[in-house]
Protein backbone atom coordinates (compact mmCIF):
# COMPACT_ATOMS: atom_id res chain seq x y z
CA UNK A 1 0.00 0.00 0.00
CA UNK A 2 3.02 2.56 0.68
CA UNK A 3 4.72 2.19 -2.64
CA UNK A 4 1.31 3.70 -4.28
CA UNK A 5 0.62 6.03 -2.12
CA UNK A 6 4.05 7.71 -2.43
CA UNK A 7 3.23 7.97 -6.14
CA UNK A 8 0.63 9.28 -5.74
CA UNK A 9 1.65 12.48 -3.26
CA UNK A 10 4.47 13.51 -5.40
CA UNK A 11 2.35 13.36 -8.95
CA UNK A 12 -0.65 15.26 -7.50
CA UNK A 13 1.05 17.24 -4.35
CA UNK A 14 -0.91 20.51 -5.22
CA UNK A 15 -4.29 18.74 -4.78
CA UNK A 16 -3.65 17.52 -2.07
CA UNK A 17 -2.37 20.11 -0.25
CA UNK A 18 -4.98 21.74 2.36
CA UNK A 19 -3.81 25.28 1.58
CA UNK A 20 -4.84 24.92 -1.92
CA UNK A 21 -7.69 22.35 -1.44
CA UNK A 22 -10.79 24.43 -1.05
CA UNK A 23 -9.80 26.85 -3.82
CA UNK A 24 -9.92 23.52 -5.97
CA UNK A 25 -12.81 22.37 -5.45
CA UNK A 26 -14.74 25.90 -6.12
CA UNK A 27 -13.00 25.95 -9.19
CA UNK A 28 -12.57 22.18 -10.78
CA UNK A 29 -16.37 22.19 -12.01
CA UNK A 30 -15.92 25.73 -14.23
CA UNK A 31 -12.48 24.25 -15.25
CA UNK A 32 -13.05 21.01 -16.06
CA UNK A 33 -16.01 22.08 -18.48
CA UNK A 34 -13.51 24.69 -20.35
CA UNK A 35 -11.14 21.91 -20.48
CA UNK A 36 -13.53 19.00 -21.69
CA UNK A 37 -15.78 22.04 -24.21
CA UNK A 38 -12.63 24.53 -25.07
CA UNK A 39 -8.83 23.42 -24.26
CA UNK A 40 -9.18 19.28 -25.64
CA UNK A 41 -11.01 20.07 -28.34
CA UNK A 42 -9.21 23.06 -29.73
CA UNK A 43 -5.85 21.07 -29.11
CA UNK A 44 -6.83 18.73 -31.47
CA UNK A 45 -7.91 21.54 -33.63
CA UNK A 46 -4.34 22.23 -33.24
CA UNK A 47 -3.56 18.64 -34.55
CA UNK A 48 -5.52 18.55 -37.50
CA UNK A 49 -4.21 22.01 -38.69
CA UNK A 50 -1.52 19.99 -39.59
CA UNK A 51 -3.09 16.96 -41.18
CA UNK A 52 -5.38 15.62 -44.09
CA UNK A 53 -9.03 15.90 -43.40
CA UNK A 54 -9.74 12.34 -44.27
CA UNK A 55 -6.38 10.33 -44.09
CA UNK A 56 -5.22 12.38 -41.33
CA UNK A 57 -1.78 11.91 -42.82
CA UNK A 58 0.71 14.54 -41.56
CA UNK A 59 0.89 17.80 -44.03
CA UNK A 60 3.02 19.71 -42.03
CA UNK A 61 1.94 23.76 -42.97
CA UNK A 62 0.80 22.90 -46.05
CA UNK A 63 -2.88 23.66 -44.61
CA UNK A 64 -1.91 27.33 -43.57
CA UNK A 65 -0.48 27.82 -47.52
CA UNK A 66 -3.62 26.48 -49.07
CA UNK A 67 -5.56 28.96 -46.52
CA UNK A 68 -3.37 32.05 -47.64
CA UNK A 69 -3.91 31.45 -51.38
CA UNK A 70 -7.77 30.82 -50.91
CA UNK A 71 -9.05 33.79 -52.62
CA UNK A 72 -12.47 33.38 -50.39
CA UNK A 73 -9.94 33.76 -47.09
CA UNK A 74 -8.22 36.52 -48.77
CA UNK A 75 -11.38 38.44 -49.27
CA UNK A 76 -13.06 37.18 -45.92
CA UNK A 77 -9.14 38.36 -43.93
CA UNK A 78 -9.02 41.99 -45.98
CA UNK A 79 -13.34 42.67 -45.43
CA UNK A 80 -12.65 42.00 -41.68
CA UNK A 81 -9.50 43.93 -41.62
CA UNK A 82 -11.08 46.72 -43.97
CA UNK A 83 -14.38 46.50 -41.61
CA UNK A 84 -12.14 47.10 -38.33
CA UNK A 85 -9.98 49.87 -39.76
CA UNK A 86 -13.21 51.86 -40.55
CA UNK A 87 -15.27 51.18 -37.79
CA UNK A 88 -13.39 51.36 -35.00
CA UNK A 89 -12.01 54.88 -35.49
CA UNK A 90 -15.22 55.59 -36.92
CA UNK A 91 -16.97 54.40 -33.25
CA UNK A 92 -14.65 55.74 -30.69
CA UNK A 93 -14.53 59.14 -32.03
CA UNK A 94 -18.26 59.36 -32.02
CA UNK A 95 -18.68 57.61 -28.74
CA UNK A 96 -15.85 60.29 -27.22
CA UNK A 97 -17.45 63.01 -28.94
CA UNK A 98 -20.75 61.86 -27.40
CA UNK A 99 -19.34 60.83 -23.54
CA UNK A 100 -17.41 64.18 -23.36
CA UNK A 101 -20.47 65.71 -23.56
CA UNK A 102 -22.91 63.90 -22.02
CA UNK A 103 -20.95 63.64 -18.67
CA UNK A 104 -21.74 67.17 -18.26
CA UNK A 105 -25.05 67.43 -18.87
CA UNK A 106 -27.91 66.96 -15.88
CA UNK A 107 -30.26 64.85 -18.43
CA UNK A 108 -27.42 63.10 -19.90
CA UNK A 109 -28.30 59.73 -18.12
CA UNK A 110 -31.67 59.17 -20.26
CA UNK A 111 -30.06 60.04 -23.43
CA UNK A 112 -27.31 57.43 -22.61
CA UNK A 113 -30.05 55.25 -21.85
CA UNK A 114 -31.43 55.81 -25.69
CA UNK A 115 -27.90 54.82 -27.07
CA UNK A 116 -27.50 51.67 -24.87
CA UNK A 117 -30.83 50.53 -26.48
CA UNK A 118 -29.75 49.26 -29.37
CA UNK A 119 -27.72 46.65 -27.27
CA UNK A 120 -30.58 45.15 -25.59
CA UNK A 121 -32.47 44.69 -29.41
CA UNK A 122 -32.14 41.18 -30.66
CA UNK A 123 -30.67 41.25 -34.37
CA UNK A 124 -33.48 39.27 -35.28
CA UNK A 125 -36.24 42.26 -34.35
CA UNK A 126 -34.82 44.78 -36.46
CA UNK A 127 -33.61 42.74 -39.05
CA UNK A 128 -37.14 43.35 -40.70
CA UNK A 129 -36.11 47.20 -40.70
CA UNK A 130 -32.87 46.78 -42.35
CA UNK A 131 -34.38 44.76 -45.80
CA UNK A 132 -37.18 47.74 -45.56
CA UNK A 133 -34.62 50.65 -45.55
CA UNK A 134 -31.76 49.13 -47.82
CA UNK A 135 -34.26 47.61 -50.29
CA UNK A 136 -33.82 48.91 -54.00
CA UNK A 137 -37.25 50.40 -53.80
CA UNK A 138 -36.91 50.54 -49.98
CA UNK A 139 -37.16 53.68 -47.83
CA UNK A 140 -33.71 54.86 -47.66
CA UNK A 141 -34.08 55.23 -51.18
CA UNK A 142 -37.21 56.38 -51.05
CA UNK A 143 -36.46 59.47 -49.09
CA UNK A 144 -33.51 60.24 -51.13
CA UNK A 145 -35.79 60.72 -54.73
CA UNK A 146 -37.44 63.26 -52.38
CA UNK A 147 -34.79 64.81 -52.16
CA UNK A 148 -33.44 64.54 -56.24
CA UNK A 149 -30.76 62.43 -55.35
CA UNK A 150 -30.86 59.05 -57.14
CA UNK A 151 -30.32 55.65 -54.44
CA UNK A 152 -28.27 52.73 -55.15
CA UNK A 153 -29.18 49.03 -54.44
CA UNK A 154 -27.46 49.04 -51.15
CA UNK A 155 -27.23 45.37 -50.13
CA UNK A 156 -25.64 44.17 -53.71
CA UNK A 157 -23.00 46.85 -54.45
CA UNK A 158 -20.03 47.79 -52.19
CA UNK A 159 -22.02 50.30 -50.19
CA UNK A 160 -23.50 47.03 -48.34
CA UNK A 161 -20.05 47.03 -46.20
CA UNK A 162 -20.52 51.09 -45.33
CA UNK A 163 -24.53 50.26 -44.26
CA UNK A 164 -22.64 46.97 -42.12
CA UNK A 165 -20.45 49.80 -40.54
CA UNK A 166 -23.30 51.98 -39.85
CA UNK A 167 -25.12 49.05 -38.30
CA UNK A 168 -22.37 47.88 -35.93
CA UNK A 169 -21.98 51.45 -34.84
CA UNK A 170 -25.55 51.93 -34.05
CA UNK A 171 -25.45 48.61 -32.17
CA UNK A 172 -22.58 49.48 -30.16
CA UNK A 173 -22.66 53.44 -29.60
CA UNK A 174 -23.88 52.81 -26.09
CA UNK A 175 -21.37 50.62 -24.98
CA UNK A 176 -18.77 52.73 -26.14
CA UNK A 177 -20.50 55.65 -24.52
CA UNK A 178 -20.95 53.81 -20.98
CA UNK A 179 -17.18 53.18 -20.85
CA UNK A 180 -16.09 56.89 -22.04
CA UNK A 181 -18.08 58.43 -19.22
CA UNK A 182 -16.54 55.83 -16.66
CA UNK A 183 -13.45 56.83 -17.86
CA UNK A 184 -14.40 60.65 -17.52
CA UNK A 185 -16.19 59.61 -13.62
CA UNK A 186 -12.24 58.41 -12.69
CA UNK A 187 -10.79 61.75 -13.53
CA UNK A 188 -11.08 63.97 -10.40
CA UNK A 189 -12.70 67.31 -10.31
CA UNK A 190 -9.40 68.95 -8.78
CA UNK A 191 -7.41 68.67 -11.55
CA UNK A 192 -10.10 70.67 -13.67
CA UNK A 193 -10.28 73.32 -11.34
CA UNK A 194 -6.68 73.71 -10.97
CA UNK A 195 -6.10 74.31 -14.69
CA UNK A 196 -9.09 76.65 -15.15
CA UNK A 197 -7.41 78.67 -11.64
CA UNK A 198 -4.31 79.04 -14.16
CA UNK A 199 -6.33 80.10 -16.82
CA UNK A 200 -6.18 77.65 -19.30
CA UNK A 201 -9.06 77.20 -21.85
CA UNK A 202 -11.82 74.13 -22.94
CA UNK A 203 -9.27 72.92 -25.70
CA UNK A 204 -6.29 72.60 -23.77
CA UNK A 205 -8.11 71.15 -20.70
CA UNK A 206 -9.41 68.57 -23.63
CA UNK A 207 -6.62 67.98 -25.29
CA UNK A 208 -3.76 68.37 -22.21
CA UNK A 209 -6.01 66.56 -18.99
CA UNK A 210 -8.65 64.65 -20.55
CA UNK A 211 -7.02 62.78 -23.55
CA UNK A 212 -4.41 61.74 -21.22
CA UNK A 213 -6.19 60.75 -18.63
CA UNK A 214 -8.11 58.61 -21.19
CA UNK A 215 -5.35 56.69 -22.23
CA UNK A 216 -5.80 53.63 -20.43
CA UNK A 217 -9.62 53.41 -21.28
CA UNK A 218 -8.66 54.10 -24.95
CA UNK A 219 -6.85 50.55 -25.28
CA UNK A 220 -9.34 49.01 -23.30
CA UNK A 221 -12.26 49.91 -25.88
CA UNK A 222 -10.20 49.19 -28.41
CA UNK A 223 -9.86 45.71 -28.19
CA UNK A 224 -13.25 45.12 -27.19
CA UNK A 225 -14.55 47.24 -29.76
CA UNK A 226 -12.51 44.94 -32.30
CA UNK A 227 -13.68 41.33 -30.56
CA UNK A 228 -17.47 42.50 -30.99
CA UNK A 229 -16.64 43.45 -34.37
CA UNK A 230 -16.97 39.86 -34.98
CA UNK A 231 -20.58 40.11 -34.01
CA UNK A 232 -21.92 42.01 -37.11
CA UNK A 233 -22.02 38.29 -38.63
CA UNK A 234 -24.91 38.52 -37.41
CA UNK A 235 -26.49 41.34 -39.13
CA UNK A 236 -24.92 40.43 -42.39
CA UNK A 237 -26.02 37.07 -42.14
CA UNK A 238 -29.76 37.77 -41.32
CA UNK A 239 -30.15 40.35 -43.83
CA UNK A 240 -28.25 38.84 -46.51
CA UNK A 241 -27.25 35.02 -46.23
CA UNK A 242 -24.72 32.43 -46.93
CA UNK A 243 -23.23 34.24 -49.69
CA UNK A 244 -23.87 38.19 -49.30
CA UNK A 245 -22.08 40.73 -51.64
CA UNK A 246 -18.19 40.51 -51.75
CA UNK A 247 -17.83 44.01 -49.56
CA UNK A 248 -18.99 42.21 -46.43
CA UNK A 249 -18.10 38.64 -47.03
CA UNK A 250 -16.67 38.23 -43.72
CA UNK A 251 -14.93 35.25 -41.72
CA UNK A 252 -17.59 33.78 -39.97
CA UNK A 253 -19.00 33.70 -43.55
CA UNK A 254 -16.03 30.96 -44.76
CA UNK A 255 -15.62 29.77 -41.66
CA UNK A 256 -19.82 28.36 -42.18
CA UNK A 257 -19.13 27.66 -45.90
CA UNK A 258 -15.93 25.77 -44.98
CA UNK A 259 -18.55 23.75 -42.57
CA UNK A 260 -20.94 23.00 -45.29
CA UNK A 261 -18.08 22.06 -47.29
CA UNK A 262 -16.41 19.57 -44.89
CA UNK A 263 -13.05 21.45 -45.38
CA UNK A 264 -12.51 20.55 -41.90
CA UNK A 265 -8.67 21.28 -42.47
CA UNK A 266 -8.76 24.52 -43.94
CA UNK A 267 -11.23 25.51 -40.63
CA UNK A 268 -8.54 24.17 -38.17
CA UNK A 269 -5.57 26.25 -39.98
CA UNK A 270 -7.75 29.10 -40.24
CA UNK A 271 -9.19 28.76 -36.45
CA UNK A 272 -5.69 28.82 -35.55
CA UNK A 273 -4.28 31.64 -37.32
CA UNK A 274 -7.20 34.20 -35.93
CA UNK A 275 -7.16 32.81 -32.02
CA UNK A 276 -3.24 33.83 -33.07
CA UNK A 277 -3.69 37.31 -33.94
CA UNK A 278 -6.42 37.74 -31.15
CA UNK A 279 -3.62 36.02 -28.47
CA UNK A 280 -1.11 38.73 -29.63
CA UNK A 281 -4.13 41.71 -29.38
CA UNK A 282 -4.49 40.23 -25.64
CA UNK A 283 -1.27 40.09 -24.84
CA UNK A 284 -1.28 43.81 -25.62
CA UNK A 285 -3.94 44.64 -23.34
CA UNK A 286 -2.45 42.49 -20.84
CA UNK A 287 0.80 44.78 -20.88
CA UNK A 288 -1.51 47.80 -20.52
CA UNK A 289 -3.61 46.44 -17.53
CA UNK A 290 -0.14 45.45 -15.84
CA UNK A 291 1.23 48.99 -16.50
CA UNK A 292 -1.87 50.43 -14.76
CA UNK A 293 -1.45 48.49 -11.70
CA UNK A 294 2.04 49.47 -11.35
CA UNK A 295 1.27 53.52 -11.29
CA UNK B 1 -25.71 79.15 -26.15
CA UNK B 2 -23.72 76.22 -28.32
CA UNK B 3 -23.96 74.07 -25.41
CA UNK B 4 -28.22 73.57 -26.17
CA UNK B 5 -26.90 73.14 -30.02
CA UNK B 6 -25.18 70.57 -29.22
CA UNK B 7 -27.38 68.90 -26.73
CA UNK B 8 -30.62 69.32 -29.40
CA UNK B 9 -28.09 67.24 -31.98
CA UNK B 10 -27.77 64.39 -29.42
CA UNK B 11 -31.25 64.34 -28.40
CA UNK B 12 -32.01 64.07 -32.44
CA UNK B 13 -29.41 61.86 -32.91
CA UNK B 14 -30.73 59.33 -29.97
CA UNK B 15 -33.81 59.73 -31.59
CA UNK B 16 -32.76 58.06 -34.62
CA UNK B 17 -30.55 56.07 -32.80
CA UNK B 18 -34.06 54.43 -31.10
CA UNK B 19 -35.99 54.85 -34.42
CA UNK B 20 -35.82 51.54 -35.14
CA UNK B 21 -37.48 51.03 -32.10
CA UNK B 22 -40.46 52.89 -33.52
CA UNK B 23 -40.75 51.38 -36.93
CA UNK B 24 -41.24 47.73 -36.20
CA UNK B 25 -43.95 49.10 -33.39
CA UNK B 26 -45.68 51.17 -35.81
CA UNK B 27 -45.59 47.96 -37.85
CA UNK B 28 -47.05 45.86 -35.41
CA UNK B 29 -50.25 47.43 -35.03
CA UNK B 30 -50.79 48.22 -38.93
CA UNK B 31 -53.43 46.17 -40.34
CA UNK B 32 -52.80 43.93 -43.63
CA UNK B 33 -53.70 46.53 -45.79
CA UNK B 34 -51.83 48.89 -44.66
CA UNK B 35 -48.29 47.01 -44.65
CA UNK B 36 -49.17 45.67 -47.92
CA UNK B 37 -50.09 49.26 -49.18
CA UNK B 38 -46.83 50.73 -47.78
CA UNK B 39 -44.87 47.72 -48.83
CA UNK B 40 -45.94 47.01 -52.52
CA UNK B 41 -42.92 48.45 -53.84
CA UNK B 42 -40.47 45.82 -52.61
CA UNK B 43 -42.88 42.89 -53.17
CA UNK B 44 -43.60 43.60 -57.06
CA UNK B 45 -41.25 44.79 -59.72
CA UNK B 46 -42.01 48.37 -59.92
CA UNK B 47 -39.89 52.26 -59.84
CA UNK B 48 -42.01 53.71 -56.99
CA UNK B 49 -40.45 53.03 -53.33
CA UNK B 50 -41.69 52.34 -50.17
CA UNK B 51 -43.49 54.65 -47.75
CA UNK B 52 -44.08 54.56 -43.93
CA UNK B 53 -45.62 55.90 -41.08
CA UNK B 54 -44.94 55.77 -37.31
CA UNK B 55 -48.48 55.95 -36.25
CA UNK B 56 -50.64 54.00 -38.02
CA UNK B 57 -53.78 55.16 -39.87
CA UNK B 58 -55.90 52.02 -38.68
CA UNK B 59 -54.34 50.83 -35.50
CA UNK B 60 -55.33 47.16 -34.97
CA UNK B 61 -54.56 44.00 -32.69
CA UNK B 62 -55.47 41.94 -34.92
CA UNK B 63 -51.49 40.54 -35.89
CA UNK B 64 -50.98 39.91 -32.30
CA UNK B 65 -54.37 38.04 -31.32
CA UNK B 66 -53.41 36.08 -34.44
CA UNK B 67 -49.93 35.49 -32.84
CA UNK B 68 -51.34 34.43 -29.58
CA UNK B 69 -54.35 32.29 -31.00
CA UNK B 70 -52.68 31.06 -34.31
CA UNK B 71 -49.29 30.32 -34.46
CA UNK B 72 -47.74 27.39 -32.63
CA UNK B 73 -44.95 27.44 -34.38
CA UNK B 74 -43.82 30.68 -32.71
CA UNK B 75 -44.36 29.28 -29.64
CA UNK B 76 -42.08 26.62 -29.99
CA UNK B 77 -39.20 28.61 -31.18
CA UNK B 78 -40.22 31.18 -28.20
CA UNK B 79 -39.95 28.45 -26.20
CA UNK B 80 -36.89 27.36 -27.21
CA UNK B 81 -35.12 30.66 -26.64
CA UNK B 82 -36.10 30.42 -23.28
CA UNK B 83 -35.53 26.95 -22.71
CA UNK B 84 -31.60 27.65 -24.24
CA UNK B 85 -31.41 30.94 -21.98
CA UNK B 86 -32.77 30.11 -18.65
CA UNK B 87 -30.81 26.96 -18.50
CA UNK B 88 -27.44 28.24 -20.25
CA UNK B 89 -27.88 31.38 -16.86
CA UNK B 90 -28.50 28.27 -14.51
CA UNK B 91 -25.30 26.55 -15.56
CA UNK B 92 -23.21 30.02 -15.68
CA UNK B 93 -24.29 30.49 -12.23
CA UNK B 94 -23.99 26.74 -10.74
CA UNK B 95 -20.49 26.43 -12.47
CA UNK B 96 -19.52 30.09 -12.60
CA UNK B 97 -19.98 32.05 -9.51
CA UNK B 98 -17.80 29.39 -7.20
CA UNK B 99 -14.58 29.84 -10.15
CA UNK B 100 -15.10 32.97 -9.76
CA UNK B 101 -15.26 33.43 -6.24
CA UNK B 102 -11.81 31.26 -6.17
CA UNK B 103 -9.80 33.30 -8.88
CA UNK B 104 -10.77 36.71 -6.74
CA UNK B 105 -10.72 35.67 -3.41
CA UNK B 106 -9.06 32.18 -2.63
CA UNK B 107 -5.70 30.36 -2.64
CA UNK B 108 -5.19 28.82 -5.98
CA UNK B 109 -1.90 27.27 -7.73
CA UNK B 110 -1.08 29.76 -10.75
CA UNK B 111 -3.59 31.76 -10.22
CA UNK B 112 -2.19 34.49 -12.76
CA UNK B 113 -2.25 31.92 -15.15
CA UNK B 114 -5.33 30.49 -14.31
CA UNK B 115 -7.17 33.92 -14.98
CA UNK B 116 -5.14 34.36 -17.79
CA UNK B 117 -6.49 31.65 -19.42
CA UNK B 118 -10.06 32.29 -19.18
CA UNK B 119 -9.36 36.27 -20.15
CA UNK B 120 -8.13 34.64 -23.53
CA UNK B 121 -10.98 32.09 -23.81
CA UNK B 122 -14.02 34.77 -23.05
CA UNK B 123 -12.33 36.89 -26.03
CA UNK B 124 -12.30 34.03 -28.64
CA UNK B 125 -14.78 34.95 -31.23
CA UNK B 126 -17.37 32.04 -32.70
CA UNK B 127 -15.02 31.40 -35.78
CA UNK B 128 -11.95 30.05 -33.82
CA UNK B 129 -14.00 27.72 -31.20
CA UNK B 130 -16.29 26.59 -34.01
CA UNK B 131 -14.31 23.31 -35.12
CA UNK B 132 -13.44 22.61 -31.40
CA UNK B 133 -17.32 23.03 -30.44
CA UNK B 134 -18.12 20.59 -33.57
CA UNK B 135 -15.95 18.35 -32.53
CA UNK B 136 -16.15 17.61 -29.18
CA UNK B 137 -19.83 17.37 -29.66
CA UNK B 138 -19.96 15.29 -32.19
CA UNK B 139 -17.82 12.59 -29.94
CA UNK B 140 -20.30 13.14 -27.24
CA UNK B 141 -23.02 12.44 -29.55
CA UNK B 142 -24.44 16.02 -28.71
CA UNK B 143 -25.07 17.25 -32.39
CA UNK B 144 -28.49 18.39 -33.09
CA UNK B 145 -29.89 18.39 -29.74
CA UNK B 146 -30.11 21.77 -26.67
CA UNK B 147 -27.36 20.55 -25.20
CA UNK B 148 -24.75 21.32 -28.13
CA UNK B 149 -25.85 25.30 -27.75
CA UNK B 150 -26.37 24.98 -23.42
CA UNK B 151 -22.97 22.79 -22.45
CA UNK B 152 -20.34 25.13 -24.06
CA UNK B 153 -22.41 28.16 -23.34
CA UNK B 154 -22.49 27.01 -19.40
CA UNK B 155 -18.63 27.53 -19.78
CA UNK B 156 -18.05 30.36 -21.16
CA UNK B 157 -15.42 32.41 -19.22
CA UNK B 158 -17.30 36.11 -19.99
CA UNK B 159 -19.31 35.85 -16.74
CA UNK B 160 -16.70 34.22 -14.85
CA UNK B 161 -14.17 36.94 -15.35
CA UNK B 162 -17.07 39.88 -14.49
CA UNK B 163 -18.07 38.32 -11.54
CA UNK B 164 -14.24 38.02 -10.36
CA UNK B 165 -13.87 41.52 -11.01
CA UNK B 166 -16.81 42.34 -8.21
CA UNK B 167 -15.93 39.74 -5.66
CA UNK B 168 -12.26 41.04 -6.35
CA UNK B 169 -12.88 44.10 -4.67
CA UNK B 170 -15.07 42.92 -1.22
CA UNK B 171 -12.08 43.86 1.54
CA UNK B 172 -9.97 41.56 2.72
CA UNK B 173 -10.32 42.44 6.09
CA UNK B 174 -13.60 40.98 5.89
CA UNK B 175 -13.19 37.96 5.20
CA UNK B 176 -10.08 37.90 7.95
CA UNK B 177 -12.53 38.22 9.98
CA UNK B 178 -14.66 35.65 9.64
CA UNK B 179 -11.86 33.01 9.75
CA UNK B 180 -10.41 34.40 12.68
CA UNK B 181 -14.17 33.46 14.05
CA UNK B 182 -13.71 30.36 12.96
CA UNK B 183 -16.01 30.43 9.35
CA UNK B 184 -14.86 27.87 7.09
CA UNK B 185 -14.33 28.59 3.23
CA UNK B 186 -18.41 27.20 1.71
CA UNK B 187 -19.67 29.57 4.64
CA UNK B 188 -17.72 32.59 3.56
CA UNK B 189 -18.57 32.47 -0.18
CA UNK B 190 -22.12 32.07 1.06
CA UNK B 191 -22.46 34.64 3.94
CA UNK B 192 -19.60 36.85 2.63
CA UNK B 193 -18.95 36.61 -1.10
CA UNK B 194 -22.28 35.98 -2.42
CA UNK B 195 -24.37 39.25 -0.94
CA UNK B 196 -21.27 41.10 -1.24
CA UNK B 197 -20.89 40.38 -4.80
CA UNK B 198 -24.14 40.32 -6.19
CA UNK B 199 -24.14 43.35 -8.03
CA UNK B 200 -21.37 41.36 -10.21
CA UNK B 201 -23.69 38.17 -10.50
CA UNK B 202 -26.73 40.05 -11.61
CA UNK B 203 -24.49 41.93 -14.53
CA UNK B 204 -22.69 38.99 -15.55
CA UNK B 205 -26.59 37.33 -15.82
CA UNK B 206 -27.70 40.62 -18.13
CA UNK B 207 -25.06 40.24 -20.22
CA UNK B 208 -25.55 36.50 -20.79
CA UNK B 209 -29.12 36.93 -21.53
CA UNK B 210 -28.51 39.61 -23.72
CA UNK B 211 -26.24 37.33 -26.00
CA UNK B 212 -27.74 34.50 -25.38
CA UNK B 213 -31.32 35.85 -26.10
CA UNK B 214 -29.55 36.40 -29.70
CA UNK B 215 -27.95 33.32 -30.80
CA UNK B 216 -27.59 33.16 -34.32
CA UNK B 217 -24.44 31.47 -34.88
CA UNK B 218 -24.32 28.21 -32.87
CA UNK B 219 -28.08 27.18 -33.27
CA UNK B 220 -26.84 27.75 -37.27
CA UNK B 221 -24.04 25.77 -36.92
CA UNK B 222 -25.44 23.18 -34.83
CA UNK B 223 -29.06 22.61 -34.81
CA UNK B 224 -30.29 20.74 -37.83
CA UNK B 225 -33.89 20.06 -37.05
CA UNK B 226 -35.61 23.82 -37.40
CA UNK B 227 -38.00 23.15 -34.65
CA UNK B 228 -35.05 23.11 -31.87
CA UNK B 229 -34.22 26.66 -33.57
CA UNK B 230 -34.48 29.28 -30.96
CA UNK B 231 -36.50 32.89 -31.83
CA UNK B 232 -33.60 34.50 -33.25
CA UNK B 233 -32.67 32.43 -35.97
CA UNK B 234 -36.43 31.46 -37.26
CA UNK B 235 -37.43 35.01 -37.00
CA UNK B 236 -35.77 35.92 -40.03
CA UNK B 237 -37.35 33.56 -41.85
CA UNK B 238 -40.76 35.03 -41.57
CA UNK B 239 -41.01 36.28 -45.37
CA UNK B 240 -41.90 39.67 -46.21
CA UNK B 241 -45.52 38.52 -47.81
CA UNK B 242 -46.11 37.72 -43.82
CA UNK B 243 -44.86 41.56 -42.93
CA UNK B 244 -47.74 41.98 -39.97
CA UNK B 245 -47.17 38.16 -38.54
CA UNK B 246 -42.73 39.16 -38.83
CA UNK B 247 -43.40 42.44 -37.23
CA UNK B 248 -45.39 41.45 -34.35
CA UNK B 249 -43.36 38.22 -33.65
CA UNK B 250 -40.40 41.12 -34.02
CA UNK B 251 -41.92 43.44 -31.22
CA UNK B 252 -42.38 39.12 -29.07
CA UNK B 253 -38.40 38.52 -29.38
CA UNK B 254 -37.69 42.47 -28.20
CA UNK B 255 -40.18 42.34 -25.25
CA UNK B 256 -38.10 40.00 -22.99
CA UNK B 257 -34.79 42.07 -23.59
CA UNK B 258 -36.98 45.18 -22.87
CA UNK B 259 -37.90 44.46 -19.55
CA UNK B 260 -34.54 43.16 -18.73
CA UNK B 261 -32.64 46.48 -19.97
CA UNK B 262 -35.25 48.59 -18.14
CA UNK B 263 -35.33 46.39 -15.04
CA UNK B 264 -31.33 46.73 -15.05
CA UNK B 265 -29.68 48.93 -17.07
CA UNK B 266 -27.59 50.60 -13.77
CA UNK B 267 -26.17 46.69 -13.35
CA UNK B 268 -25.81 46.06 -17.02
CA UNK B 269 -23.58 49.05 -17.30
CA UNK B 270 -21.66 48.01 -14.06
CA UNK B 271 -21.42 45.09 -16.31
CA UNK B 272 -19.66 46.77 -19.45
CA UNK B 273 -17.70 49.29 -16.91
CA UNK B 274 -16.13 45.59 -15.29
CA UNK B 275 -15.75 44.06 -18.54
CA UNK B 276 -12.86 47.08 -19.34
CA UNK B 277 -12.02 49.35 -16.46
CA UNK B 278 -9.10 48.17 -13.85
CA UNK B 279 -10.34 49.76 -10.48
Amino acid sequence: MRQPRRLCRQSTCILRSKKYRAGICFLLPSLLGVTIFVLIPFADVIRRSFAATITETWVRLSNYAAVFQNYAFQLAAKNTLRFVAVCIPLLILISLAAAVFLHRQIYGHYVKTAFLLPMAIPTASVVLLWKILFHENGLLNGSLSKLGISGADWMNTNYAFWILAVVYIWKNLGYTIVLWMAGLASISADIYDAAKVDGAGEWKIFTKITVPCLLPVLYMITVLSFLNSFKVFREAYLVAGDYPHESMYLLQHLFNNWFTDLSLDKMAAAAVIVALVILILILMLQRVWDREEKK
Amino acid sequence: MGRKVAFLVLIITALIVCYPILFILAGSFMGEAEIKNYLLPMLTDSDAFVTWQLIPEMPTLRYYVELLLDSPEFFRMFWNSVKLVVLILAGQLAAGVPAAWALAKMKLPFPRALLFLYIILMMMPFQVTMLSNYLVLDTLKLLDTHSAIILPAVFSTFPVFIMHRFFSSVPEALLEAARIDGAGELLIFVHIGIPLGSGGIISAMMLGFLEYWNLIEQPLTFLKTKSLWPLSLYLPNISLENAGIAFVSSVAAFIPALLIFIGGQDYLEQGIVASALKE
